[in-house]
């Protein structure tokens, strides 16, 4: 005869946890499994729990002098709670088990729902073995192998001392770094129990020149995931050489003349383009809201032949790399867009419930004070096969983009990004440095217009604000052709 | 969850048993609810209660460390002071930040903000329900609200410091926002959106915010590209704040001294703007529902003349920077290991009488910019230069016509040279009030 070990509700202001917010590891399976049965009876049709434990650090050089450290320590969790496809999400800094317990009350009665009575059972959910992401490729060891405070300041000030030998006309220098360690464990109520250990970091210049009446201010940024020596090993003095130049062409560029022009988008954080463009229509946030308009184009063309795009999870240590989502998923590889054609869309669990993509391990939040939803992670176009010169034989007058500013789309897919660094192409060749440069265009009409791919693919870090706040991501693509695009300038 | 007093009573308990001397602690804790709906149904409802702390600590070489958590409780924050005592040696040997000399004076105007009661989450959703209603009722071609969000949020912040200055504030407000998107056989979709604040749903405009959004989003219906050139243009209150907020290095001392400004401090006295214009940061503009008494360093806010008759007439500063620039503070600041200087709340006024006024009703082929967009990526700040889409419309003599897709470029200082005419009717925003702004010669490239 089977003996019942079902806790009863009245049972648990005495049970006793030894799970910590210093630690996430498999003690935390007990009280997490009790708290996610605990919903799932009151009638949650599903629960999640999201515990987070952050060691950020950011450091800046003026000049020559290092003027601030900022270290920042933060814990918290967040429960959702879905009733149907609707859901509630709820956050606290309090770790505790009664301080989940009363988060998860909360959400619990947002929702129309109430704990269980005091005699009532609770199913505790069978939580899977800890799946620890934290224990591989030597997470565990990533914090203490970072550069401590010392270093920080010592490389950023040997920046800021090569961005003085390399540019001219220099009226300020900054060089900025930060080095953001994140500690996720995830459990819910379908089984999900896992751990990761994130690091992220990114060093950059920003540089600002005058000279009379003329100015000009260009920043640059690497970024990484997984590699705690990434700041000891930033080749500044490459880095310093090259924002110097640029600065030193755009300090006397012309205004561009505003119009309908052939442009060619230099790699690396060119890509930008089609992250605006593009990538965030294809998230399930997107489709949810009817915004996209792609949403009932799967298996369509709706870009040229000429465009193939990925978003995959893990591209070595790019700066969007995370092993598994903030849902508790591994990251796939997820094919977009395959010569032209609409393969995949980006899913997170919410998203995918709500509109029947499959879910691709693209759930992701900026911190435990928001849900996860469906975002890019290393997003990019493929290779094609033109070369550089190819692009830029096939443009009589036309813009060089060498170097793109942010962007964003709105609701009806139009899409706009700032040029940082552009030139004037007359004759298949770069004439004159230009400014004020802003590109604008539908989504729908510009993927169409990407006639020609070089083969040169570069990644850059970026950082990506959408409805589950702010995240790292990467952007890329190879020199890319687009046959025609309003520039907004003078 | 521990309360204001608490976390006050733990930091100073962790600071002693440390044996730190000197510090100073600036915190809040936010309870907040909010909801978005789809289609008559709640989508998805959240809820948060925390909590911050950023504290400053000066070692025995008078340098300062700074650390910020979420930790509030005795454990967390005695972690915050020793990580912080260890930045400290890393800190700045020159102009080191000290207590604001005004940490401790009492607070000459009461906090105006007001506490209500949170409304229950059913009655959120309840009000934003009826809201995406009578959105979607008010044209056939409106046939989404993609974007919708009812909030209210309970504030309670302090600052403190080793040499007794202890101030404490609440306040809360209610938010709605709506943003509608269209639908037509033939036409591109179109979208348009509204805000409202106040300090409590029950005194939130919502039926306002309806209207504004159902207005602006069927003007956009009927649209057509502009031709590119220059115009005379008129910023909305929401547009010319956006851009103003995209240029304030042009106030702030910080920037000044970090030399990322288009200011000098010679700049005071100089006339930069049209005569017509005239500009405060007022935290305590009665209509700005997120009024804060002190700052960041615990300096009581106050209103501040940045632009008189085009004269620039002073600058935002923190304590720090108003020693160095012999001024005073002007409860700008916020803490951090760089204490850094941001505007409160705009407030736009005329300055000089203008020799003839102008009107949408009579003015001839004028564009009315609604919305200014990726000002993050269209704004070159310290170079002065913007290049930017909007909504907005093409209006000759009271007709508007919406424009398709265009941009507007120019540079800022010649913008506020530019100023033609500043209408008399102020329009309350989130980040200020202010009202529409007549300028002329702008590029737009449209067709």
């Amino acid at each position: 005869m089977l003996t019942s070990t079902l806790l009863i509700s009245k049972q648990l202001p005495t049970l006793q946890y030894t799970s910590t917010s210093e630690r996430f590891d498999e003690t935390w399976e007990a009280p997490l499994a009790t708290l996610l049965g605990l919903g799932r009876a009151a009638g949650a049709d599903f629960v999640e729990f999201f515990l987070e434990r952050v060691n950020y650090i950011s450091c800046l050089a003026e000049e020559d002098a290092i003027t601030s450290i900022s270290p920042r320590l933060s814990t918290g969790a967040g429960v959702r709670v879905f009733r149907g496809k609707a859901d509630c999400y709820v956050s606290t800094n309090d770790l505790s088990f009664f301080g989940l317990k009363a988060a998860l009350e909360g959400s619990l009665a947002i929702m129309g729902l109430q704990l269980p009575a005091p005699n009532a059972f609770i199913p505790e959910i069978n939580l899977e073995l800890l799946r620890d992401y934290g224990t591989k490729r030597g997470k565990d060891a990533w914090l203490p192998e970072c550069s401590s405070m010392r270093e920080m300041g010592e490389v950023l000030l040997a920046g800021t001392s090569a961005l003085q030998q390399k540019a001219k006309h220099v009226q300020s220098r900054r060089a900025t770094y930060f080095r953001d360690w994140q500690e996720v464990l995830i459990a819910a109520s379908d089984g999900t129990f896992a751990r990761d250990i994130r690091l992220t970091q990114s060093v950059g210049f920003n540089l600002l020149c005058a000279d009379g009446a003329n100015r000009s201010s260009i920043g640059e940024r690497a970024g990484n995931t997984s590699d705690p020596n990434f700041l000891r090993e930033w080749n500044y003095q490459d880095a310093a050489e090259q924002i110097s130049e640029s600065a030193g062409k755009m300090l006397y560029a012309d205004y561009v003349e505003s119009g309908t022009y052939p442009i060619i988008m230099a790699n690396h954080f060119g890509g930008v383009i089609f992250h605006e463009a593009c990538g965030h229509l294809l998230e399930t946030t997107q489709i949810e809201r009817n915004t996209s308009p792609f949403a009932d184009k799967k298996g369509e063309k709706i870009a040229h032949e000429a465009v193939t795009a990925w978003d995959e999870g893990r591209s070595d240590n790019a700066f969007g790399t995370v092993d598994m989502d903030d849902e508790g998923m591994p990251t796939q590889r997820t094919l977009l867009i395959e010569n032209g054609v609409l393969k995949n869309f980006i899913a997170d669990r919410a998203g995918s419930w709500r509109t029947g993509h499959p879910r691709t391990g693209s759930g992701r939040r900026q911190n435990f004070t928001f849900a996860a939803a469906s975002r890019m992670r290393n997003t990019y176009i493929a290779p094609g096969e033109y070369t550089n010169e190819d692009l830029f034989a096939s443009i009589e007058k036309g813009i060089y983009c060498k170097k793109m500013g942010g962007g964003s789309v709105g609701a009806t897919g139009q899409f706009n990004f700032g040029v940082d660094e552009a030139y004037l192409i007359e004759n298949g060749k770069i004439t004159k440095p230009l400014k004020g440069a802003i590109l604008i265009g539908e989504a729908t009409e510009i993927l169409n217009k990407i006639s020609m791919c070089s083969q040169d693919i570069s990644l850059a870090p970026g950082f990506c604000g959408s409805i589950s706040g702010s995240i790292y991501t990467t952007v890329g693509q190879p020199h890319i052709k687009v046959d025609s695009i309003t520039v907004g300038g003078r | 969850m521990p309360n204001i007093n608490e976390i006050a009573t733990y930091a100073k308990e962790s600071a002693d048993k440390l044996g730190i001397k000197k510090f100073d602690i600036f915190g809040s804790t936010v309870d907040e609810t909010s909801v978005q709906v789809d289609k008559g149904e709640p989508k998805q409802v959240k809820a948060s209660n925390r909590s911050g702390v950023t504290v400053r600590v000066w070692n025995e070489e008078n340098t300062v460390g700074v650390t910020s958590t979420t930790d509030v409780d005795p454990k967390g924050l005695e972690l915050a002071l020793k990580t912080a005592y260890e930045a400290s040696f890393f800190g700045v040997k020159e102009n080191v930040p000290d207590f604001s000399p005004e940490a401790t004076i009492a607070i000459a105007h009461p906090p105006h903000g007001q506490h209500k009661p949170q409304s229950p989450v059913p009655q959120l959703l309840e009000s934003l329900i009826g809201a995406e209603k009578q959105l979607l009722e008010a044209h056939p071609a409106i046939k989404d609200v993609p974007y919708n969000g009812l909030s209210q949020r309970d504030i309670s912040r302090f600052y403190l410091n080793s040499d007794d200055a202890l101030r404490t504030e609440s306040h809360s407000y209610a938010s709605v926002y709506l943003y509608s998107k269209t639908s037509e056989e033939g036409k591109k979709p179109r979208s348009a959106g509204a805000y409202r604040v106040s300090y409590g749903l029950t005194d939130l405009d919502i039926n306002g915010c309806i209207q504004e959004t159902a207005e602006k989003t069927i003007s956009h219906l009927n649209y057509e590209k502009v031709k590119s050139g220059k115009y005379t243009v008129v910023f909305s209150a929401e547009a010319f704040l956006s851009l103003l907020g995209a240029f304030s290095n042009l106030f702030n001392a910080q920037s000044i001294l970090d030399k990322q400004s288009l200011s000098t401090p010679e700049d005071i006295g100089k006339q930069i703007a049209s005569p017509l214009l005239s500009l405060c940061d007022d935290a305590l503009h009665p209509s700005n529902v997120g009024a804060e008494t002190f700052d960041g360093e615990g300096t009581p806010t106050r209103r501040v003349s940045l632009i008189e008759n085009g004269v620039l007439t002073g600058f935002l500063h923190s304590a720090g920077t108003a020693k160095r620039m012999n001024a005073q503070p002007t409860g700008n600041a916020s803490i951090g290991a760089k204490v850094s200087v941001s505007p409160n709340f705009y407030h736009v006024y005329a300055g000089e009488s203008a020799e003839k006024e102008l009107s949408l009703e009579t003015a001839e082929n004028v564009i009315f910019i609604d919305d200014l967009q990726a000002l993050h990526a269209g704004v070159k700040a310290l170079q002065g230069s913007f290049s930017l889409p909007f909504d907005g419309w093409i209006v000759n003599k009271g007709v508007k016509t919406s424009i398709e897709s265009a941009t507007v470029a120019g540079d800022f200082l010649q913008l506020l040279k530019s100023i033609v005419y500043v209408e008399k009717e102020p329009e309350l925003t989130p980040g200020g009030v202010c009202p529409r702004i007549w300028v002329e010669e702008l590029s737009i490239t449209g067709d």
